[in-house]
């Protein structure tokens, strides 16, 4: 058992913040996630990893139900937040989503300012009473991205004229101004350069604890930096799921190995 | 022998080279000693162009220069066989006058054909003798011409055949060329029907005063034929007309346009499922292909009346059948699949990143359209918005109808008012003289129409391309 960089769980005696169980997903007749079962516990980072096409991001998407967006998807089985099923008939999306909010892959900010970009979630909800409020949201979910310093006397600028990097940190801030529970991001960093990269891994790790995340990525050493848990797929369904430390060092399955080794994917 | 038959013989004749020279490039794949067995590189480049080329390549030569005789020929040739017909009439019966050589010269015409057996003026009997003749005579000379040059381009071209001769790029230049001209004849069209929209309009310029034309009020151009008739002088305020067109075509049709079409593009870009859009999207561009004058009869017969029948609920006892409502709502009817599709591809130009973003934000559908979606979309539909004004302003079959000639400044949407269009139709239909004002104001109009709807479309093309590069 190796301990290299992950610290120990913390508090993972706490019933877990979101769990899936039994998840099928079809794409028409198509499968694309195979009775996938997995914890996600409210101050960890879970990493998916697999090759291209396995299926998580299609996972990913079950837990906002992102998929509900695509006519052809079909999800069964159980996905429950706090213990409520959010595909239960009483579950609202716009509440769930709310609660579990979500980064995509390619930097995707309105094309509107900066300030604007941030208010947008909080107006929806409604969450600031009046300016000063929203110009604390605003200020607030900025400084947690780390963009606070480098924004603060442009607020009013396009959020699509700043750099790529910039870019992918705006939407995180703009994720975190709903206060939300969980959040997903898919491969936050594939846009980005090596030092936008170290960026947002940085703001990942200062965000754990506060959030329970689930990041899809494909760098290996990303997945190893900041998770703590790691669920590998293959061909929609999960192989091994469990601590990065040991996933990394010590996988139990060949296939796991022979990805995280780079054999093949 | 008619220049009709002339020009197909040179096709004709460019046919035949086409067969000679493909012939021969056959030959010369056949005689460079390459089997038809041989491994592909070797026969690339053996000869350096395939026979087709050859042969259009003798073809071109030889239709291009009868192409320019005869062209030249068919331009030319009704002035000269004007002058030697009039040459051979006597001087004392000779027409003077510019206008009576016209009708002279019509009348022989017809008689050379065969279409009028007893002329008005006998003189004309035997001048269209001689106008045959001296016709059969000249195209006879032409054709000849033409196929002496032919046959001489041809042997030269087919002279130059050779197993290196690049008859390839030759045609392929050729082709260059002849797309060119085809393209050059629209340019120059639309150049000409501007030119003469300018000079006609200065003509009537000389006669009423600009200022008078755009800024008057009073429209009513019914000058007389003759200098002592009653009212023989118009008024050409054509501000009613230009208020006209845009109640109806700017500001009814739109309101009637912009926002059904706006929601349809919405409910089908961002609502309908895939099958509901399948079907409906046809249906709804299909509406933009029924002809304008079924529209036309539909507002004048259906709606028109309505119109009236509910004005005269309203109180206005004294309303007319035509009015600027019920033209300008069916014209809106018309336009809403132009802007629903400029809509459509508008919205449609909006990544999906950012649908996706604003619901994984909690967003609900309309949420999403209405904070993210429109305003990302704005500028193309705006320039949707200014395409189909220009359409509108210039649509003429539904005015005529339906909206009436009565050249009214009113805001009364149940009053009848008149349009550009409508009053160009007025100006042009019937027996005109056409040097008087009122048949040259309507060239003044069109002007003022083209340019206005020029600035319309230059601009809208100006702001969806612009907003198309915004996220390309
Ligand atoms: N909208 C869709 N309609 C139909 N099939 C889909 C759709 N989206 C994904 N799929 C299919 O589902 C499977 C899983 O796709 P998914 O995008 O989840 O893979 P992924 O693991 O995220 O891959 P990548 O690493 O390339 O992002 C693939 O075979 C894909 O072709
Ligand atoms: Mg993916």
């Amino acid at each position: 058992m190796n301990t290299n960089n992950a610290p120990p769980p913390v508090g993972s005696n706490q019933p877990p913040k979101m769990t899936a169980r039994g998840v099928n997903v079809f794409y028409g007749a198509k499968q694309a996630i195979k009775n996938v079962s997995l914890d996600v516990r409210a101050d960890e980072v879970t990493a998916f990893i697999g090759p291209s096409g396995c299926g998580k991001s299609t996972f990913l998407r079950c837990f906002n139900r992102m998929n509900d967006t695509v006519d052809s998807a079909r999800v069964e089985g159980e996905i429950k937040l706090d213990e409520t099923d959010i595909y239960a008939a009483s579950m609202d999306v716009v509440q769930l989503r709310a609660r579990v909010g979500m980064v995509f892959q390619k930097p995707n900010p309105f094309p509107k300012s900066i300030y604007e970009n941030i208010a947008y979630g909080p107006r929806i909800h409604g969450l600031a009473a009046n300016k000063t409020d929203m110009d604390g949201i605003v200020e607030g979910s900025l400084r947690r991205a780390g963009l606070w310093e480098e924004v603060k006397d442009r607020l009013g600028e396009s959020g699509t004229a700043m750099s790529g990097g910039q870019q992918q940190r705006l939407c995180i801030a703009r994720a975190i101004a709903v206060d939300p529970e969980v959040i997903l991001m898919d491969e936050p960093c594939s846009a980005l350069d090596p030092i936008a990269t170290a960026r947002i891994e940085e703001l990942i790790d200062d965000l754990r604890g506060k959030y329970a995340i689930i990041i899809v990525t494909h760098n290996m050493q990303q997945a190893a930096r900041v998770s703590q848990k790691t669920a590998f797929f293959h061909l929609g369904t999960m192989v091994e799921y469990g601590d990065t430390s040991t996933i990394f060092t010590n996988p139990s399955e060949g296939r796991t190995k022979d990805y995280i080794t780079g054999r093949y994917g | 022998m008619s220049l009709t038959i002339l020009f197909l013989a040179a096709f004709g004749l460019a046919l035949v080279g086409f067969q000679i020279g493909r012939a021969r490039g056959r030959t010369l794949v056949a005689t460079s000693g390459i089997a038809a067995g041989t491994a592909a590189r070797a026969r690339i480049g053996a000869v350096h162009s395939r026979p087709n080329y050859h042969g259009s390549f003798v073809a071109l030569l030889a239709l291009a220069p009868a192409l320019v005789v005869l062209l030249g020929w068919s331009f030319i040739s009704e002035g000269v066989l004007t002058d030697s017909v009039l040459a051979s009439v006597p001087a004392a019966e000779r027409p003077e006058t510019s206008l009576d050589r016209t009708s002279f010269m019509n009348e022989v015409r017809g008689l050379a054909a065969g279409e009028i057996d007893e002329p008005f003026d006998l003189a004309t009997i035997p001048a269209s003798r001689v106008y045959a003749a001296t016709q059969t005579n000249y195209n006879m000379l032409a054709g000849a011409v033409a196929a002496t040059l032919a046959a001489l381009g041809g042997f030269w071209a087919y002279s130059r055949l050779t197993p290196q001769f690049r008859a390839r790029n030759r045609v392929e230049v050729a082709v260059r060329w002849g797309l060119m001209l085809a393209s050059l004849v629209a340019i120059l069209t639309t150049l000409g029907i501007v030119l003469s929209l300018i000079f006609e309009s200065l003509r009537f310029f000389q006669m009423v005063s600009p200022i008078e034309f755009l800024f008057g009020t009073r429209w009513s151009p019914q000058t007389a034929i003759r200098a002592d008739q009653v009212g023989s002088s118009g008024a050409f305020g054509a501000v009613p007309l230009f208020w006209g067109t845009i109640f109806i075509g700017a500001i009814i049709a739109m309101l009637v346009a912009i926002p059904l079409g706006l929601m349809s593009a919405i409910y089908l870009t961002q609502y309908a499922k895939p099958s509901v859009r399948k079907v409906l999207k046809p249906i709804l561009e299909l509406l933009a292909g029924v002809p304008t004058v079924v529209y036309g009869f539909f507002a004048a017969l259906t709606v028109a009346p309505r119109v009236r029948d509910f004005a005269v609920w309203l109180g206005m006892s004294d309303a007319s059948s035509e009015s600027a409502l019920a033209a300008g709502v069916v014209m809106g009817v018309m336009i809403i699949p132009f802007v629903s599709s400029m809509a459509d591809d508008a919205l449609n130009a909006v990544p999906g990143s950012m649908r996706d973003g604003s619901l994984a934000m909690g967003a609900t559908p309309s949420e999403t359209v209405k904070r993210v979606l429109l305003p990302a979309a704005l500028p193309g539909i705006v320039g949707g918005i200014l395409l189909a004004v220009s359409r509108a302003i210039g649509e003429t079959m539904i005015v005529v109808m339906a909206a009436g000639l009565a050249a009214n400044l009113t805001i009364n949407p149940f009053d009848s008012v008149t349009t550009v269009t409508t009053q160009i139709v007025a100006l042009l239909t019937g027996d005109q003289e056409f040097d008087s004002p009122k048949t040259l104001s309507a060239f003044a109009l069109g002007l003022v129409l083209f340019g206005i709807t020029l600035v319309l479309n230059i601009y809208a093309l100006a702001v969806v391309k612009k907003y198309r590069e915004a996220y390309d």
